[in-house]
């Protein structure tokens, strides 16, 4: 020991310290080594502050602003507005520097708030208080002056204030009980320990004279890996290492719980805890839309850049003659004309940028974060994705991704939890050839195993007797349930009932609880785990006691668990179940084919199946055993290797006993779910870690795949006998066949995938042959492509990412979604476009890394037809509507330059310019993109084909958006036109007296803010009062807003020039024909697109409309008076119907008021 | 962009994981209201061929008639425009355009004679138009000061900064500032009756009632504090190209001076397009049956002061009768006739479309 001590120190300091870089070393209440051992090097630690507040008080204001201006948008904005300050341009700063400072004061002052709620949290953690152990006396002190090798006293129910080393607990065995609830969401107890050393420590006195040192690795954000060792110093002898793993370590925020208390000793603090280290902010997703809104910008950008270069060059081209330059009654200053001309030239480029920046709003940014922020709100407030069981409803994490729902071409989804209930169900065991099936009815009765067995072989009984024992015996030692005895339970359900408090089985996986209840119901019942003996009670009565040696604990990869316990007639046993595929090839003797067989039939039934296997040790080969698991554990370096060699080392030469099979059965409405998305249009693929039988059981089960589906097969047991190279190809040909046929024939078959993790990794594998044998990832995904399921199963966590990342970035660059309730689901969550947790019994994990939170699969139909559907067409509606408003606005604009001499002369007035987008027509928008909904809810889920006709980000493609400019600039010509014709050298006002140019400008735009208004209100299909009061209520704002910004002489405005300009407008009868006019032109285009769009060739959506329209109005006809039912709900409208008078609103009112009419005569022609 | 500045949530589950427990989970239930399930009673309208086509028929048949309304009565104004620039030499005020200077105290005046062919009936008015001049130009628009207009005393002697460079002259601040007031329209029409035996008869002309009510009343003011506008602007010096300060605009009628000058207040709305016309006189109509103005010979009397030709601009007297939409402007009518026949037309079409598919669509239903 003393070398390795000596190399330690000569490794701190020499070049091959590579190994303990990463480590640290804790001296348990800073205490030095004794003298010689090893140098005393005190590390600086971090204190046990938490801090999760981003700013300070003195840096809130620089810092945030600087957060917030890296924005590009707000950059813009800064930069448009800086230069509005700094030359003269033809808008006040006001116009853009009220709503970026508006934008920029609520977003301060919003963050903030948080930031101020973080403060206080973590003001009221780092003050909460903790005891700490000091001179051999508890001394009372705040959590954030702990620090690292303090040594803590924890009492029951308390949190842990750090991430501890356990020492020793109230409980004679050294061990406690912790629930991670608030870390990883998993509710079970679990069981950590002290290591022997130091557990019989009872009093505060005993643990101060404790002499150790910790060495372990530095912090890392893995809540389940923890590596380290514990030297400890006995009086001048050597001193003893001990290892430590995860299960001695103590997270911060995980509660104690059935121990009094306990004594640890902190190694990490404040920031470096794994609970902080792993609320670092994941990456952000961007949704399609938001891709195409960017796309868009980009060309308005352009748009704004070329129009102000346009203006900028005929400006010169036509101020080339002085007269018109510098006409008599319109002279520079001065300063102006000694300016060169490339510098004047470059500050009109700049005011033609301010002047027409207002194409790319501040506003749309607000609303689309509003929209979002606030429709999120109504996926949480859904009451039917609240579950009752759960108490819960849908979560929304991320609210930048509502939309997205309505784009997802592949769902991804993890079987066990998700498709299935988790809810596990011993079915029977086959124990050697004999089948044994508990009666299922008798719940908690001892059933004579007798009675239930069905034999399928007859073998000698002693043999058989004995088998039957171990094998019983196997499922109630090889498990880590724990026993939770509570008398205040109602569960007599669950709890044994002898007389005893009742009392509860608690793990982690539920097949194992499955398992044991099941032994339960077979005769044989395990009490409890005692001073590390395993009690049974048999069928007998007696109580047999094991004593419990070592857990080679479960792990995905090995697929299989073992223990190694000692009976009381001293024979050493190791028992190990796990997958089939696991445990047959270690297995050296036991009826293999009989239970190979049964294990195939029950897997093809859809349960789930474990092997039994058991091994007996003599006294040697346990001490083998014993001393293979201590190296390793004692490892500080590449632990999990070592620990996964030395179970392959011990893992070996098992007899089999037997199988079991446990029912997991479906989700409520799993197959109805699967279903609606197919005929949605979408590709659900399973992903799996169960294997391929009942994987694919569960996949017919859930009608993934149907009788009619031809199955195609990649898995391992193909390419072993065929190339990989052949099998790909093979299938292809088939699937192309397929197709070419399928495409003249009318029912085309489908086709389903089943590719397990072997043949995956090799299909995703780098070709190294190079060209020859062609890129097998592209056939893959040809052949996916072609089917309508795919099962992978056999797969590993990452693997299911792999997946994911593969088809995303497949060519079409579809949008994935993936679901899952597991640990195991977190990566490919975190992968997909849209993550989907779903609140299992598996713990929170996922709930926790996902976008959006569910509490069942089923609720995923909802999620995606109803608000992905809602969401994605109301945030369509509101990009393209507000590029087209502002071209409605600016181009106008635009047009005025040339009759104004290119002289930026702005067309409206500065109120107008900013308030246009602020409040004349950002709530109808607004309010329409949370409310709208263009077909019923029910319909939707009635007709989840409905859901193909937005695939494909189908409303925000290029040429929609072409559409809409074009619309926004058809209407800016005729708004701009329409007036100047009015205007062009004639008087319209009764009294002969003359408008000006504000008055053209007001004209403008009172027909500009109605007609933008009026096409919304075109685009609306469901009217609720909301929509009523915001559109006509905005119109009506307008209008009062007009009347009193002219009705005063402003006193704080250094101009008055719209003063009665609005008043006077109103008195000519020409302005208000015209007005009237304008606006029948404007929408005339767009209603005769929509109608002939609806007529000539209607989308599913718009048949679907029309049926449920003709539904609503024979429901309406069959109470008698015709026509009658639908005039309840019109009847608020009468009021703006009379006191509206121009014709765009009549259009589209008296159309819509003819509905019932046009419906009569439908209904009666039949 | 601005994403992710709403993610509160994801901060929310920071430290409250001790405090989300399981008491709350009765809370969490989402409310059954109509507004948070999103089953607010909803009036669904749907644009179909059949339901918006009687509304076309509809706005067509109101169009059409208000349009012919509109055109007919354009028709029936009388209007008589005249340009009297000078710019051909044979022009009455060649001369006059010609040898114009600034700096003259002689006013230059040139006759124009033109013949109506039709009376006017009742109220005539009288506009001057100008071509060609940007009232509109930015630097122009915005070179005036409101608050000296509306009577300000301290920005009487001291304008705003965009009067510039018809801010000061010298050290003395101009009164009334910038370079609309600067440009002032200056010319003086008097216009003649040429009766049957040659003798000129001078037709009144009304020069109150131009402006608006508003602005003569209430935006335009004199500043206060002194009943002798001389005095009240002894202190600020005249618009340089203005022959006489603003004092004397109109001495004989102390209601019509100054800053609340009539002819004044016009010219300072700044018109929309480089084309344009204001109003200059209104000429009553007579007691009686006779016409306004009866049909004859005239004589248009011209103090030409205000040079045009420098900028290629154009100069013109109008006379126009008013209806109660205004000036003579077919356009109105025009475009309502067509809208009208367009809709009346698309009406048709809807009409057939609908007979053709409507039916089709409603008898198959959506594949289920």
């Amino acid at each position: 020991m003393d070398f390795s001590l000596l190399r330690n120190i000569i490794s701190r300091y020499c070049v091959g310290e590579e190994i303990w870089v990463d480590s640290r070393t804790v001296y348990i209440g800073h205490k030095e080594p004794p003298p010689g051992a090893e140098a005393y090097i005190p590390q600086r630690y971090p204190d046990n502050r938490i801090v999760s507040s981003k700013y300070t008080f003195w840096n809130f204001i620089p810092k945030n602003l600087f957060e917030q201006f890296r924005r590009i948008a707000n950059f813009y904005f800064l930069v448009i507005f800086l230069v509005q300050l700094i030359i003269d341009t033809p808008t006040s700063p006001v116009t853009s520097g009220l709503p970026l400072f508006f934008v920029i004061t609520v977003t301060a002052i919003k963050q903030g708030y948080e930031d101020w709620l973080r403060h206080k949290a973590d003001c009221s953690i780092n003050e909460c208080p903790v005891d700490v152990v000091q001179q051999g006396k508890v001394v009372r002190t705040q959590s954030h002056k702990l620090r690292v090798g303090d040594i803590v006293v924890v009492k029951e129910d308390e949190t842990f204030p750090c991430d501890l080393i356990l020492l020793s607990s109230s409980r004679s065995d050294g061990t406690c009980y912790v629930t991670t609830t608030s870390l990883d969401g998993e509710s079970s107890h679990k069981t950590y320990y002290a290591i022997p050393d130091t557990m019989a420590f009872r009093t505060e006195q005993e643990v101060d004279l404790l002499h150790a040192t910790i060495e372990c690795e530095q912090p890392q954000p893995d809540l389940y890996k923890f590596v380290g060792r514990i030297n400890i110093y006995k009086d001048k002898e050597e001193p003893v290492a001990r290892p430590l793993g995860a299960e001695n370590l103590l997270l911060r925020g995980a509660t104690l719980k059935n121990t009094q208390h306990i004594y640890a000793v902190a190694v990490y603090t404040g920031m470096e805890t794994k609970m902080a280290l792993n609320y670092q902010s994941k990456s952000q997703k961007r949704s399609a839309v938001e891709k195409s809104m960017n796309a868009f910008l980009i060309v308005y950008l352009c748009i704004l850049i070329s129009k102000a270069v346009i203006n900028t060059v005929l400006k010169y081209a036509w101020q080339w003659s002085p007269d018109r330059d510098e006409p008599w009654y319109n002279h520079r200053t001065e300063h102006e004309r000694q300016r060169h001309v490339v510098i004047r030239a470059f500050t009109d480029f700049l005011a033609f940028m301010v002047l027409f920046n207002y194409i790319i709003p501040v506003s749309m940014y607000v609303t689309v974060e509003m929209q979002k922020f606030l429709g999120s709100y109504f996926i949480s407030w859904d009451e039917e994705m609240f579950d009752e069981e759960l108490g819960e409803g849908a979560q929304v994490n991320t609210s930048d991704l509502n939309e997205e729902l309505g784009q997802v071409e592949y769902v991804f989804t993890d079987k066990t939890g998700t498709l299935t209930e988790n809810n596990m169900e011993f079915i029977e065991c086959c124990v050697d050839g004999n089948v044994y099936i508990p009666h299922a009815i008798c719940n908690g009765q001892i059933l004579s195993a007798a009675s239930s067995i069905d034999m399928i072989d007859s073998s000698p009984g002693g043999y058989r007797r004995e088998y039957e024992d171990l094998f019983f015996r196997a499922l109630c030692l090889c498990h880590t349930v724990q026993v939770k005895e509570e008398e205040t339970v109602d569960g007599i359900k669950r709890g044994i009932h002898q007389g005893r408090p009742t009392s509860f089985y608690i793990s982690s996986s539920p097949d194992e609880v499955a398992l044991v209840e099941g032994m339960k119901r077979l005769g044989y019942t395990y009490l409890r785990l005692k001073d590390n003996y395993m009690e049974i009670l048999n069928k007998d009565d007696e109580i047999e006691r094991f004593e419990l040696l070592h857990v080679l604990n479960f792990d995905s990869v090995r697929r299989r668990m073992s223990v190694i316990v000692k009976s009381s007639s001293g024979d050493y046993l190791l028992f190990c179940k796990g997958a089939d595929s696991s445990i047959f090839p270690r297995v050296v003797s036991g009826k293999v084919e009989q239970v190979k067989a049964r294990v195939e039939q029950n897997a093809v039934e859809g349960l789930r199946t474990l092997c039994v296997a058991y091994r007996r040790l003599s006294q040697s080969e346990y001490q083998e055993a014993c001393h293979h698991l201590m190296e390793a554990k004692l490892a500080l370096q590449d632990r999990e290797q070592r620990l996964a060699q030395a179970y392959d080392i011990i893992e070996r030469d098992f007899v089999l006993l037997g199988a079991t099979a446990v029912e997991d059965r479906l989700q409520e409405k799993a197959a109805d779910t699967i279903e609606s998305l197919h005929k949605a249009g979408m590709k659900v693929w399973v992903l799996t870690g169960d294997k391929m039988e009942t994987a694919a059981a569960t996949c017919y089960a859930s009608k993934l795949f149907r009788r009619t589906t031809q199955i195609l097969e990649l898995t391992k047991k193909r390419t072993e006998e065929q190339s990989l190279h052949d099998v790909l190809f093979e299938l292809n040909r088939t699937v192309l066949r397929q197709r070419s046929i399928s495409g003249l024939s009318v029912d085309c078959l489908d086709f389903g995938l089943i590719i397990d993790g072997a043949t995956l990794s090799a299909v995703l594998k780098p070709n190294q042959e190079g060209a020859g044998h062609g890129n097998y990832r592209e056939i893959f995904l040809e052949i996916c492509r072609n089917c309508s399921a795919v099962l992978c199963c056999r797969m590993a966590p990452l693997q299911k990412a792999q997946i994911v990342k593969l088809i995303k970035a497949s060519k079409e660059h579809p949008i994935t979604l993936a679901i899952g309730d597991g640990a195991n689901d977190v990566s490919m969550i975190l992968e997909a476009h849209v993550g989907i947790g779903i609140m299992g019994k598996e713990g929170r994990q996922a709930a926790r890394n996902s976008d959006y939170a569910i509490p069942k699969f089923k609720h995923l139909k909802k999620m995606l037809l109803v608000h992905g559907h809602y969401y994605y067409i109301r945030i369509a509606e509101l990009v393209q509507y507000f590029f087209y408003k502002n071209v409605c606005f600016i181009f106008p604009q635009f047009l005025y330059q040339f009759f104004c001499g290119f002289s930026q002369q702005p067309l409206y007035d500065t109120a107008y310019l900013t308030l246009y987008n602020i409040s004349f027509t950002s709530l109808p928008i607004l309010l329409y993109s949370l409310v709208e909904q263009h077909v019923s809810m029910d319909t939707l889920k009635r007709e989840p084909s409905l859901y193909r006709d937005i695939a494909k980000n189908s409303l925000l493609r290029w040429p929609v958006f072409l559409y809409w400019t074009c619309l926004g600039v058809f209407d800016a010509v005729v708004f701009f036109f329409g007036a100047y014709f009015l205007f062009d050298n004639t008087t319209f006002t009764s009294n002969g007296q003359m408008f000006g140019n504000w008055t053209f400008g007001t004209l403008i735009f009172t027909v500009l803010v109605f007609t933008v208004t009026l096409k919304l209100a075109l685009d609306t299909h469901h009217w609720t009062w909301i929509n009523h009061f915001v559109i006509w209520g905005s119109l009506l704002f307008y209008v009062i807003f007009s009347l009193l910004w002219g009705g005063i002489i402003w006193p704080f405005l250094n101009y008055q020039r719209m003063y009665y300009v609005f008043m006077q407008m109103l008195s000519s009868g020409p302005a208000w024909l015209s007005i009237i006019l304008l606006i029948t032109v404007s929408l005339l285009p767009d209603v005769i697109k929509k109608v002939l769009c609806r007529a000539m060739c209607p989308t599913a959506t718009e048949r679907a409309q029309r049926v449920s329209s003709v539904q609503v109005l024979e429901d309406s006809l069959a109470p008698g008076s015709g026509g009658g039912g639908g005039g309840r709900e019109r009847d608020p409208l009468h009021p703006d119907r009379t006191c509206e008078g121009d014709s765009g609103k009549k259009a589209a009112r008296s159309s819509d008021s003819l509905v019932p009419h046009s419906h009569s005569t439908l209904l009666s022609k039949p | 962009m601005m994403a992710s500045s709403y993610n509160a949530k994801e901060e929310d589950g920071h430290h409250s994981g001790a405090s989300s427990g399981t008491g709350l989970s009765k809370n969490k239930k989402p409310d059954n209201t109509a507004f948070k399930q999103q089953r607010l009673p909803a009036w669904q309208p749907i644009l179909t061929a059949g339901s918006v086509l009687p509304a076309f028929f509809v706005i067509g048949l109101i169009f059409i008639p208000i349009g012919i309304g509109l055109y007919v009565t354009s028709n029936n104004i009388k209007e008589f425009e005249i340009d009297y620039t000078g710019v051909s030499s044979d022009s009455p005020c060649y001369n006059c355009a010609k040898n114009f200077t600034w700096n003259t105290t002689e006013p230059c005046v040139c006759t124009v004679n033109f013949t109506l062919l039709q009376p006017f009936e009742s109220n005539v008015f009288m506009y001057y138009g100008l071509s060609n001049f940007y009232q509109n130009h930015r630097r122009y628009v915005k070179s005036r000061d409101d608050r000296q207009l509306n009577g300000d005393l301290s920005a009487l002697t001291d304008p705003s900064k965009e009067c510039e460079p018809y801010r000061k002259s010298g050290d003395v601040s101009i009164a009334p500032c910038g370079a609309i007031a600067n440009s002032l329209f200056n010319d003086t029409l008097v216009l003649y009756y040429v009766d049957s035996n040659n003798s000129k008869i001078e037709v009144p002309l009304v020069k109150k009632g131009i402006a608006w009510w508003t602005d003569k009343h209430v935006k335009f003011r004199n500043p206060a504090g002194n009943s002798n506008l001389t005095l009240a602007f002894r202190d600020t010096a005249k618009p340089v190209n203005w022959a006489k300060p603003v004092y004397e605009l109109d001495p004989s009628d102390p209601d019509n001076n100054g800053f609340i000058n009539e002819d004044f207040i016009v010219w300072m709305r700044t018109a929309a397009l480089p084309t344009f016309r204001k109003l200059y006189r209104i000429i009553q109509k007579k007691s009686g049956t006779t016409p306004t103005l009866p049909n004859g010979n005239y004589m248009l009397n011209i103090t030409y002061n205000y040079p045009v030709l420098s900028f290629d601009g154009r100069k013109r007297m109008i006379l126009s009768t008013i209806s109660w939409m205004g000036g003579k402007n077919p356009f109105l009518g025009i475009a309502y006739i067509t809208v009208g026949s367009i809709c009346f037309f698309l009406g048709v079409v809807l009409l057939i479309i609908h007979h053709k598919y409507d039916n089709r669509n409603t008898s198959a239903d959506i594949p289920s």
